[in-house]
């Protein structure tokens, strides 16, 4: 009997294949309607829900949220590495290059990770091995995943150092001796040595400085011509967004609020938090400018609310806001919006008033 | 006549490796005026957190100066500093792990008053508690909580409560908001900024994010290896940066905007290593514009125009351009 993962429900399990026509031509990535959970103690924690993407050859999906929000879930998933207990996957499907990956095996699932998919993990402190040096951790990637001898391996190792702006004479040091930001490069180079088809990078560049910064979205840049690779770039960084997505998808409380190419998040914003979000950052033309935090904080997603999770936060929530999930609104082919106050036809929010 | 509190005169600070002297804070001289804000930008491992430590002798300084109302913090007595570190105090960057996870908010908060015995009586010190509380914008039914309960957000006001407890004139932010979301991070900016007209505070603000620093800080100085390699104020380094390295800091912000993508110099080569760095300029080798005398001596921070410092021999062939 062959092993399966467990933590998948059995109608994830038993659902049809989508066929190729269905996944549509070019299609990398493509998630559809997945919910996740977190079980603990009886609490259900609704981390994900009935979340929708896909990500196309060369094309860069910007997922956007605060903490909390559901983005890393919905990365781990797509790796189908959801942690078992307490996760369950309870509804959808997830195809990385055309395959199905909730209902492959582990032993499959090994060797689609890394070759086809892999991910560049947030917290820099924690994912390396402290017993091995830099040079050989990334070397080892490079061995398995693409066969290459253990010189010619740690030579391309050392590359990958420079080209995330490390010496390779550090190659032979040991992660302790890094600082935060040359540990999450050491980490961007391991990812991209394979040169994966599929990329997630959980906040990558978080806590690197900004010219390092521009080198690594130029490396990401060079991968996603160079190999065709598609990814998903998860910040709230929306300087980032701007810089290499080519769509954007803004999570919140476990859901995509807001959904559409660059242009049509920046430019037509529609969502009250994602305005929010924009008016959060400093200006750079305007210095002086106060800024204008969202109030409050995330509802605890152990707790939603019965109807839109941010209304206690949006300034333009009403009453039937309060009453009932908002639902899926496609203001363009590409474009969606989940927010209740559209049901006014002529509702627009300030950001769009100006623009 | 300007009202200078913190004057740091040739800080440095080595550290000992097996291969050599690692200079991480390598003769950095600047200062500040009461009541102002000066960031410290620069990518990680550049010194910038070590020398907001060096300053509070949280490690102590290789050498140098650090005169805070006139006196030397360096030479302080133990006596002395534990006195003085009541006036100058640090906020951290990581609310996750800054604090102790079987403190409560109101022994975290209360800990620096009962040490430094600025109050002894116990409701005294909890009046004082709730009250800081209030001043960070902590709900006051949080006062049994423990950190594990509280968002990364209310985690960092704890952090700022505590450097607020000993009444300090001077706060070193190392990264205070780097590791909160963006919505959050601009309510702990406009909490420090109202902090700073309302107790008359002096910042020094460590940060990598420029957009930040632009919008908070007064003067800006630029660190590169250990070294301070520009130093202007806010508005007039974003205006007319001069050094080769904060140019391509300033190109490479991204900009939350799909209209007029700046043009982004990229830097290119190899990072000069700072273990016993030669004497030459240390970003001369990914300098797009470097030459022989930029290899021959390392160029000295100079006054180009009033308040605008510059360590680059070439700085004025740019400025042509």
């Amino acid at each position: 009997m062959a092993k399966r993962i467990k933590n998948i429900a059995r109608e994830v399990l038993e659902a049809p294949d989508l066929s190729p026509e269905e996944l549509g031509e070019d299609v990398m990535l493509d998630i559809r309607n997945l919910t996740v959970h977190y079980e603990v103690d009886g609490d259900v924690v609704e981390a994900v829900s009935d979340v929708t993407l896909q990500v196309k050859k060369q094309k860069t999906l910007g997922l956007v949220g605060e903490t909390g929000a559901g983005k890393t879930t919905t990365a781990l998933a797509a790796l189908n590495l959801i942690p078992d207990p307490p996760g369950i996957i309870k509804q959808g499907s997830i195809y990385v290059c055309g395959e199905n990956i909730l209902k492959k095996r582990p032993a499959e699932l090994e060797k689609i990770r890394g070759r086809d998919i892999s991910m560049i993990f947030q917290d820099p402190m924690t994912s390396l091995n402290p017993v091995f040096t830099v040079g050989d951790q990334i070397a080892e990637s490079i061995r398995l995943h693409e066969g290459l001898n253990k010189t010619d391996a740690y030579e391309r190792a050392m590359q990958m150092l420079e080209i995330v702006g490390i010496p390779r004479t550090r190659g032979a040091e040991y992660p302790h001796q890094f600082s935060g930001g040359m540990k999450q490069r050491v980490i961007i180079a391991i990812a991209l040595a394979c040169n994966p088809r599929v990329l997630i990078a959980d906040e990558p560049t978080t806590a690197l400085d900004v010219t390092i910064q521009a080198q690594v979205l130029d490396l990401m840049r060079d991968l996603r011509t160079k190999y065709d690779t598609a990814m998903i770039m998860i910040t709230h960084d929306l300087g980032i967004v701007a810089d290499i997505c080519d769509d954007v998808a803004v999570m919140y409380a476990g859901r995509i609020i807001e959904q559409g190419t660059l242009d049509e998040v920046f430019n037509e914003t529609r969502h009250p938090y994602t305005e929010g979000l924009f008016n959060s950052l400093p200006n750079i033309h305007d210095r002086q400018a106060r800024l204008k935090p969202i109030p409050g904080l995330m509802p605890d997603p152990a707790n939603l609310p019965e109807g839109c999770a941010f209304a206690d936060r949006c300034k333009y929530a009403t009453d039937a806001c309060r009453a009932a999930r908002p639902v899926q609104r496609w203001v363009s082919p590409t474009h969606m919006v989940a927010c209740t106050a559209y049901d006014d036809p002529d509702f627009i929010i300030e950001r769009s008033r100006k623009a | 006549m300007s009202d200078v509190i913190l004057d740091v005169k040739h800080l440095k600070k080595y550290f000992k490796t097996p291969r050599g002297m690692l200079h991480a804070v390598d003769d950095v001289s600047f200062q500040i005026e009461r009541g102002k804000t000066l960031g410290i930008v620069g990518e990680s491992g550049c010194g910038k957190s070590t020398t907001g430590r060096a300053i509070l002798r949280l490690i102590e300084p290789t050498a140098g100066e650090v005169l805070f109302d006139g006196e030397d913090v360096v030479k302080m007595s133990k006596q002395r500093m534990r006195e003085k570190r009541k006036e100058m105090q640090i906020i951290f960057q990581d609310p996750f792990s800054s604090l102790d996870p079987r403190q409560t908010v109101l022994q975290a908060i209360s800990e620096p008053i009962r040490l430094n015995k600025i109050l002894t009586d116990r409701y005294d010190i909890e009046e004082r508690t709730v009250e800081l509380m209030r001043t960070v914008g902590l709900a006051e039914r949080l006062i049994n909580a423990y950190p594990h309960e509280l968002d990364g957000g209310r985690r960092q006001r704890i952090g700022i409560a505590r450097a607020l407890a000993v009444n300090p004139k001077f706060i070193v932010c190392d990264e205070p908001v780097s590791a909160l979301d963006v919505s959050i991070q601009a309510q702990i900016l406009n909490l420090l900024e109202d902090l700073q007209d309302q107790l008359g505070l002096t910042y020094i603000f460590i940060t990598h994010d420029l957009a930040v620093v632009n919008h908070f800080a007064d003067d800006i100085a630029v660190m590169y290896l250990g070294q301070v390699i520009e130093k202007a104020p806010a508005e007039e380094l974003f205006t007319n940066p001069l050094h080769p390295y904060t140019q391509a800091l300033l190109s490479a912000i991204p900009v939350p905007d799909t209209h007029n993508r700046p043009e982004r110099l990229v830097l290119k080569g190899e990072i000069t290593s700072p273990i016993e760095p030669k004497d030459e300029c240390r970003f001369a080798k990914r300098c797009l514009y470097a030459n022989d005398s930029c290899h021959a001596k390392c160029p000295e921070l100079a006054e180009v125009f009033p308040g605008h410092f510059v360590a680059c021999s070439e700085w004025w062939k740019r400025q042509v351009q």
